[in-house]
């Protein structure tokens, strides 16, 4: 057996490197003769623009330049669009937004760029920041989405005649939701927000930009190098593709906020066109708390209807989901996954959601890891428990009565609707109530009561909660490469960008599998357009799926190739040549040659290439649907109703991601996302002053994530593999599962230990005290 | 001004006010210390000096003069190799910091608890969510030592 093949827990070999400081981000590029780059940004939420004097800022020795919003109208730079809405695909109507790299004539949040100052060093360009003179006339904002909704409120955008209305959603059949509503011998509703919380990588955002011989190079921090030179490229400078370069080396965390292009990705090249030097910008972590898109961000209520037997029969709600100053590229995600993952594993007869995606005078909303699913997720399994409350019925019978047996699958959840049906999915695969046995058994879910009673004695209030979520992952099309050098070794190239999730190793597993190539000869190309033909980066957990199914292509076309030059090789017919375990076999003998040695044939100097070709390398791509991540989380905590702080004590997680490729690495995603989705329960938020629109908590002292004493000191794991039927590796997503079960499950817990109905996220300490107080009162 | 980095002697020309950080990263090409804050707050930063673990960024480079300053780039030691064995890097952005702190602990504690563990990594934030793999990792590390 292959050791390092598919399935194994082999270790990372990008480890090596990050553990010895020898990984490469964008600020440890230094170009000769570079400058530094600082941006102004609004200290206002929405304020008018009267005038910019730069004299005082251009009159320091060391500054070179100051580049304002009018220079980037008067050269006729391009605003940076969202990569697609609503009306693209069939949908409603909405207001486009072009976002310039500065802003020439409104602030519409704190944080907006409006200035953009180079000089010789860091510290004389933020000092030279200070001095450009910005005349504001400063406006009333408006900052929570609940606010923005209303008739008369500040507009964002002055002439988006839908006031600030971003685009409208609906998805369902309101005739059957309405019918199933009437007949209803239970109703429960919630009213939900869904805190607005941010990615905060621990490597800022930074970015070079290079402009020498006629042509950009961009060195940015990004999840999606194609993506951002298709946008700088079109949109902004209005040039073909091949005049920019983007290179995204090593990147210290994503989570989707790096999908994005930002300001300072076209500031840099501009500014180094003018100069005729390399120019650097990095994000100070305030710039980045203000600047980097946020995440979450939606008011919502819901209501559901059961019968007397607890059978789901309809589901409505009505959400507000607030995008910010802009749509950003992928802004439209996060809106429509909140509502069209709403059904969850469930049997859902008839539902109608909608959802009003609203401008307020904020940082930008996109997709932060789970975009949209954790707050579908939120949504319905907090009616489940309320669910549960009203009909008296045990709230893990409840969900079994109404899960999705495995004999249901393909299950199209849009079978009735009348709205909305091309975005609502058809699950290909799951097992439901197999992953909530398995949970139940793992989490000792029968011991709750005697655990219960410890914590009783300590004056403690313990919770538990069992929750099942489902998203959605994958997303678009991809492209991958293999090449055999000519010592037989081999390169990936690949279309995705790795940013912490370990490609390099899940990819060369692969690899090696199908080729019989050895693993330690197998390496990984990514994160640069000159080296990588085409690719759509990563995000939405879509790499293993997407980039792999390409893989597969890519390798299957090498034994294609490599088939003919082995029956040269072997004196054979290729219709005799079989392939098998890395090796090419002349069927029914024992003669065989090696993958490799077959591959080396392909580069001698003479002989056989002069019919074969030169060089061994393919390139396979993949346009599967889909996939559809599924589990269970069980949550038990304790609440020191003393102070209010909340002790996760025990949690479980079984999930079914499809075949696992590496169990490691499955198992470090899921925690990953654990953390973060357990840090937008209990800690983290982002606060703004809701009248002035000022940011809160904008420095970590004031933007809690979670550390290592914050969370469980261990979680219950298992995987259950039920492979996917969209795509030839039977894989399913992982990056995001963790976040998307974690929150509902944590906040469930809590309400059943407080035997209260409702808490908004995040369950700080002072928080959780004034529910118990108001409980008593 | 002079000091000494990872056992060898250096001599810099820098403002006295400059954080050791940007002397490291700039002058010296010891990039493997990670600026995440500039403020103290996440431990990205974090180097030895004079055998204490402290935050380049916003320690200006004159405190270091005449101490002894250790950096990722100079331990190669059983805290990497239990990481590595854990597999807890994700981004590896946090990583520099963190074996810091670590190598830090076992020294003065070379049998903590898992408490203590967790309580010494807490200036240490990690946002992919390594923490429980990094705990591990130092409870094999203080293990494989003794
Ligand atoms: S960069 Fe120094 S503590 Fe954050
Ligand atoms: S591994 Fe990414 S921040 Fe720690």
């Amino acid at each position: 057996m292959n050791r390092h093949g598919i399935g194994q827990p082999v270790r990372r070999v990008e480890d090596q490197r990050f553990l010895t400081g020898k990984a490469r981000y964008v600020d440890d590029i230094q170009l000769p003769h570079m400058l530094h780059g600082a941006v102004v940004m609004s200290p206002h939420a929405h304020a008018r623009i009267k005038g910019i004097d730069a004299t005082q800022a251009l009159a320091m020795a060391g500054v070179h330049l100051v580049l304002t919003g009018e220079d980037a109208r008067k050269e006729g730079l391009g605003g940076i669009p969202p990569l697609f809405m609503p009306e693209d695909m069939g949908g409603p109507k909405g207001y486009r937004t072009f976002r310039p790299l500065l802003e020439p004539a409104k602030a519409r949040y704190v944080g907006d760029r409006i200035a953009f100052v180079v000089a010789d060093t860091p510290e004389l360009a933020r000092l030279a920041a200070e001095k450009v003179e910005i005349d504001y006339e400063p406006l009333p904002a408006v900052v929570q989405v609940a606010d923005a909704a209303k008739e008369g409120a500040p507009k964002v955008w002055d002439d988006n005649p839908a006031g600030n209305l971003a685009f409208p959603l609906m998805m369902g059949n309101k005739d059957a939701t309405d019918a199933a509503f009437a007949k209803a011998k239970h109703t429960v509703a919630v009213r939900l927000y869904n805190n607005r919380i941010t990615a905060n990588t621990m490597e800022p955002r930074c970015c070079i930009g290079d402009f020498a011989n006629d042509a950009y190079t961009l060195y940015t921090s990004s999840q999606n190098p194609h993506g951002v030179r298709g946008i700088l490229s079109g949109a902004v400078f209005k040039m073909p593709d091949k005049n920019l370069r983007v290179i995204s080396p090593d990147v210290g965390g994503g989570f989707g906020m790096k999908g994005d292009i930002y300001p300072e990705d076209g500031l840099v090249l501009w500014a180094s066109r003018k100069l005729g030097r390399p120019v650097k910008w990095v994000a100070t972590r305030t710039e980045s708390l203000l600047g980097d898109n946020h995440g979450r961000d939606q008011l919502i209520s819901a209501e559901m209807a059961l019968d007397e037997n607890g059978k789901i029969l309809a589901l409505k709600a009505q959400a507000l989901h607030a995008v910010g100053a802009y749509v950003t590229n992928a802004g439209v995600v996060p809106v429509l996954c909140a509502l069209r993952n709403i059904p969850n594993v469930y049997v859902v007869p008839a539902m109608l959601v909608m959802s009003k995606a609203t401008f307020t005078h904020t940082t930008p909303l996109g997709p932060y890891r789970g975009a949209g699913r954790p707050e579908a997720s939120y949504v319905i399994e907090r009616l489940m428990d309320e669910a549960a409350k009203k009909t008296g019925i045990d709230p893990v019978e409840l969900r079994r009565r109404n899960f999705i047996p495995p004999s249901a699958m393909p299950y199209d959840t849009t079978a009735n609707w009348t709205v909305g049906k091309p975005v609502g999915w058809t699950y290909d695969s799951g097992e439901f109530a197999k992953l909530t046995d398995r949970a139940l058994e793992i989490s000792d879910w029968k011991g709750f009561e005697k655990r219960k009673k410890q914590s009783e004695e300590k004056n403690r209030l313990r919770g538990r909660s069992l929750i099942y979520y489902l998203e959605d992952s994958g997303v678009f099309n991809e492209r991958m490469e293999l090449r055999f050098d000519p010592s037989g070794t081999v390169t990936v190239v690949a279309g995705t960008h790795n940013h912490g999730q370990g490609h390099a190793t899940t990819y060369a597993q692969m690899v090696s599998d199908w080729l019989g190539v050895p693993f330690e000869n197998i390496r990984l190309v990514q994160g640069d357009t000159d080296a990588v033909s085409f690719g759509r980066g990563t995000y939405a957990s879509r790499s293993t799926m997407l980039g792999g199914s390409a893989l597969k292509g890519a390798a299957d076309a090498i034994v294609e190739k490599a088939k003919h030059m082995a029956g040269h090789l072997l004196e054979t017919a290729v219709t005799d040549i079989e392939f098998e375990e890395g090796k090419f076999k002349v069927k029914g003998t024992d003669k065989a040659i090696a993958m490799t040695d077959v591959a080396k044939a392909f580069y001698r100097p003479v002989g056989p290439t002069t019919r074969f070709g030169t060089g061994l390398d393919a390139s396979g791509s993949s346009a599967v649907p889909p996939s559809f991540p599924n589990g269970c989380h069980i949550c038990e905590l304790e609440v020191d109703p003393e102070t209010g702080v909340v002790e996760i004590d025990r949690y479980t997680v079984v999930d079914d991601v499809g075949r696992v490729i590496n169990p490691m690495i499955c198992h470090g995603q899921i925690e990953g996302a654990l953390a973060q989705g357990i840090g937008q329960a209990l800690m983290e938020n982002v606060a703004f002053d809701a009248e002035s629109g000022q940011m809160l908590s904008a420095s970590f002292m004031d933007y809690a994530m979670p550390r290592a004493a914050d969370l469980p000191a261990h979680y219950e794991m298992d995987f259950i593999d039920v492979p996917a039927k969209t795509n030839p590796l039977g894989v399913k997503g992982v990056g995001e599962a963790g976040c998307v079960g974690a929150p509902p499950v944590v906040m469930n817990a809590l309400l059943d230990a407080l035997k209260i109905d409702h808490l908004d996220m995040p369950a700080t300490p002072h928080r959780v005290w004034q529910a118990m107080q108001k409980a008593k009162a | 001004m002079k000091f000494t980095v990872n056992g060898k002697p250096v001599e810099v020309e820098a403002g006295e006010n400059t954080p050791l950080l940007y002397v490291l990263r700039n002058d010296l090409g010891l990039v493997g210390t990670r600026f995440g804050c500039g403020s103290g707050q996440c431990g990205a930063c974090f180097v030895m000096v004079d055998g204490r673990p402290m935050a380049s960024c916003d320690l200006p480079v004159s405190f270091a003069m005449n101490k002894s300053v250790t950096t990722v780039e100079g331990l190669s030691g059983k805290v990497q190799k239990a990481l590595l064995a854990e597999q807890a890097a994700q981004c590896g952005y946090c990583m520099s910091g963190i074996i810091i702190s670590a190598e830090f602990l076992l020294q003065k504690n070379p049998h903590p608890s898992e408490s203590e563990v967790r309580s010494a990594l807490d200036k240490n934030l990690c946002r992919c969510g390594s923490h429980n793999r990094v705990v591990r990792a130092v409870m094999r590390a203080s293990r494989e030592q003794a």
